[in-house]
């Protein structure tokens, strides 16, 4: 990578400019634990790295209004995880993003990286998609929002064109008696890329599901957000049939690859357990257990 | 192509340096700034064995670019000793063998001294799992988390 160039850019404007100029030879740096391993291999060769960090809008974790945050794209884990309200509002969304990595690079790691990375089995997206969290974007063009659930295109490929940043994570406004959840299957307990990753969100009134999403990750060339299994949830008690039933609907939704860290059969089957089982931990968390 | 100034802070002393931009933090310590302590063992993240302290966080040296560093407070292994006195942890870990070959042992120091100072009582468990970044070959952990846990203690007692 000799001929690479560094910027640290100073403002949103500055980056976004920055790397349309360079017409695709340039790329964002966060923490850098996907972009610096990814160079060092020689994976990807920028001719120019834009570090975003010194952006402060990127790296601010704020409470807009009572409940509701926005939080930087270049945020570490260990910044966040500090954040005592948001790790209570969202304890799903953390106890994803702190499976990423040890703690060194939890140090660096941001959810935008994860995000933008593009991996099919990027650990905090199920866990994002479930909460509801919308993507913010500057561009050349100005500042647009786009779900999560629509950010990637495939492995690898996201919604993101030439000189696109982006700059935040919009949760919504957390309701009383909601919580999420998150598990990953691993070969390994630790250290290891997902064979599949669940992230489930609920809202319970009397002990009765008014809102519910589901996504999967790792198990499709994207991470998805299963609707159909998330609107059979509404309306019930979620008692063990329904559960079955929105299992079911996961394992169809899944379109997973063959390989050495799980076979088809298995990524399928894990998806519809890890469903019952994070469901299960989000109850929980609602009732104060 | 021209080099990058970068102005920082290493162990409490100011330092001015010219990088590649693609130099790593780990490169630029090692082998410009002769502060060898800090190891390259797997170079992406794995081992830990580059651990330094970045404004307040524990990161790899060796995932990072020494032209971040501008403006920033670093700490690294050979700060920890202060006036030739050992830190705690470095003397603990000689009592308790808590090294062999010593490849790990500045990685480890590190890591240990950024979770005591997030976390003065740590239990064991949370003690393996920040531990968990940072890779032995030779002493099988135990005797490391011990140390970190007795150090604790006796910062605790004096406290
Ligand atoms: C030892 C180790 C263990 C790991 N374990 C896990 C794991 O368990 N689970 C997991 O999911 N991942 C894991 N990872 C991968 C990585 O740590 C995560 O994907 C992390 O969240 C990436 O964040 P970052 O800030 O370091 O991204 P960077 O490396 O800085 O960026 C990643 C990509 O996103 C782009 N990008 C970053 N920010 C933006 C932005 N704001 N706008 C547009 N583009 C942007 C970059 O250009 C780059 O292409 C691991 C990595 C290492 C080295
Ligand atoms: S050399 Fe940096 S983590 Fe192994
Ligand atoms: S003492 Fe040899 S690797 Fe740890």
């Amino acid at each position: 990578m000799s001929e690479t160039q560094y910027l640290a850019a100073k403002t949103i404007d500055e980056a976004v400019t920055a790397h349309s100029k360079a017409n695709g030879s340039a790329r964002f740096l966060a923490g850098g634990t996907d972009l610096l391993v990814q160079i060092k291999s020689g994976i990807k060769k920028p001719k120019l790295v834009i570090d975003i960090k010194k952006i402060v809008e990127l790296n601010t974790i704020k409470e807009v209004s009572d409940n509701e945050f926005v939080v930087g794209a270049s945020v570490s884990g260990a910044n966040l995880n500090r954040n005592n309200k948001f790790t209570k509002l969202w304890p799903g969304v953390i106890e994803a993003f702190r499976l990423i990595g040890s703690e060194q690079i939890q140090g660096r790691a941001s959810l935008g990286g994860n995000l933008c990375n593009g991996s099919p089995a990027g650990d905090s997206v199920p866990a994002l998609i479930a909460a509801g969290c919308i993507a913010i974007i500057a561009g050349p063009d100005g500042k647009k929002e786009i779900p999560i659930e629509n950010f990637h295109k495939g492995p690898g490929k996201t919604v993101l064109e030439n000189g696109e940043m982006l700059v935040s994570l919009k949760f919504p406004k957390r309701e009383i008696n909601s919580s999420d959840a998150y598990l990953r299957m691993t070969p390994r307990t630790e250290m290891d890329i997902a064979v599949v990753g669940c992230g489930v969100n609920i809202t319970l009134e009397n002990n009765v599901c008014t809102a519910a999403r589901v996504s999967l990750g790792a198990v499709a060339p994207t991470p998805l957000l299963i609707k159909d299994a998330s609107d059979i949830m509404i309306g019930t008690d979620l008692n063990s049939d329904i559960l079955d039933k929105v299992a079911n609907l996961c394992i169809k939704a899944c379109n997973p690859i063959n390989d050495k860290r799980g076979t088809i059969d298995y990524r399928t089957k894990v998806a519809g357990v890890l469903l019952k089982r994070s469901v299960l931990i989000a109850i929980d968390r609602i009732k104060g257990n | 192509m021209s080099k990058i100034q970068v102005s920082t802070n290493i162990n409490n002393e100011s330092v001015e340096y010219l990088c590649e931009p693609h130099d790593t933090m780990l490169n630029v310590l090692r082998n410009q700034l002769d502060l060898t302590g800090s190891k390259e063992s797997c170079g992406s993240g794995d081992c830990g064995s580059c651990s330094i302290i970045l404004d307040g966080e524990l990161v790899c040296s060796c995932l990072m670019l020494a032209a971040e560093a501008e403006g920033s407070k670093l700490e690294t292994i050979e700060g920890m000793s202060e006036g030739g006195k050992l830190h705690a942890l470095q003397q603990k870990f000689l009592e308790k063998a808590a090294l062999q070959c010593g490849i790990c042992t500045p990685g480890f120091l590190m890591a240990s001294k950024a979770l005591l100072d997030h976390n003065p009582t740590p239990t064991e468990t949370e003690v393996r799992f920040w531990l968990a970044g940072n890779l032995c070959r030779c002493t099988g952990y135990d005797k490391i988390v011990k140390a970190v846990l007795e150090v604790a203690d006796d910062m605790k007692e004096s406290a």
